[in-house]
């Protein structure tokens, strides 16, 4: 194996940036949603990076549990999303402002 | 064996691309499909990585079960006029741009730059054996025993909670 490990975590850095971007930009909630899916990979593979260059197991049960947390994170917040479109017909962030002061 | 840093930067460059493409997409049913695609390049660099579990779960509970979830959200609203959510290029979406950028640069100063310390040249290779179901689930149930336990009771609250926010009359 001749990639270097900064280049593993180059690439999560990036993904995690874009990511960070898209849920900036995007008004749509069910899109910044799939950004924050998409930093938790990256995430992922940093732990998966770092547990194959260590050879230590620790990291790769690191990214079950966080499998996991996705999976009941995307179950309630997809449940948020169908709870506020009920009530405000729209899924833009900007119209879900009732919690601001 | 000189094909894996070939198969490295190809897969790097599909998920870069593919990440960026469900950013800047319109229709959010695309973002879905190019999320799916970025799903898969990660779990082939899983294989890279010598993690074959992860990369079958990664298949399995992310491009599978998840990505289903959020397309059949997506289609059970009904998000048909896109105009309603047209986003212009204003001073908001770049102040988040040039955020982003930043945070790239000081990811990538940490991480590959010169404030990496040791341990960001190439390490010596994990063995085949790292990342079977049989190691990790003798880790699983080992040392990891509490937390796995744990997990069960994260995803007992979070079926509840998700019926009872869905539901018509609470």
């Amino acid at each position: 194996m001749g990639i270097p490990l900064s280049y593993y975590l180059g690439l999560s850095a990036t993904l995690f940036a874009i990511g960070v971007a898209g849920v900036l930009t995007r008004r749509n909630a069910i899109v910044v949603f799939m950004c924050i899916e998409l930093m938790l990979n990256s995430v992922n593979l940093t732990l998966v990076a770092f547990s194959a260059y260590r050879g230590d197991v620790a990291g790769q049960v690191l990214v079950l549990f966080v499998m996991a947390v996705a999976a009941a994170e995307a179950a309630v917040g997809l449940a948020i999303v169908i709870a506020l479109y009920r009530n405000k017909q729209t899924v833009n962030i900007d119209d879900m402002n009732i919690l601001k002061w | 064996m000189t094909a894996e840093p070939l198969l490295f930067f190809l897969l790097a460059a599909v998920a870069v691309t593919t990440a960026v493409l469900m950013v800047i997409q319109r229709n959010p049913v695309m973002s879905a499909i190019y999320l799916i695609a970025n799903f898969f390049s990660l779990a082939t660099l899983y294989l890279l990585l010598q993690a074959q579990l992860l990369a079958v779960l990664q298949v399995i509970v992310y491009a599978g079960a998840i990505m289903v979830l959020v397309v059949f959200v997506i289609m059970l609203l009904n998000l048909g006029d896109e105009r309603a959510l047209a986003e212009r290029i204003n001073l908001r979406i770049l102040a988040a741009v040039v955020v982003a950028f930043a945070l790239l640069l000081e990811l990538l100063y940490l991480f590959t730059g010169a404030g990496a310390g040791n341990g960001s040249g190439a390490l010596p290779p994990a063995s085949a054996e790292l990342g079977t179901v049989e190691s990790i689930g003798s880790a699983l149930f080992g040392v990891f025993l509490l937390p796995f336990e744990v997990t069960s009771l994260l995803l007992l609250a979070a079926i509840i909670g998700a019926v009872i926010l869905a539901k018509k009359r609470v």
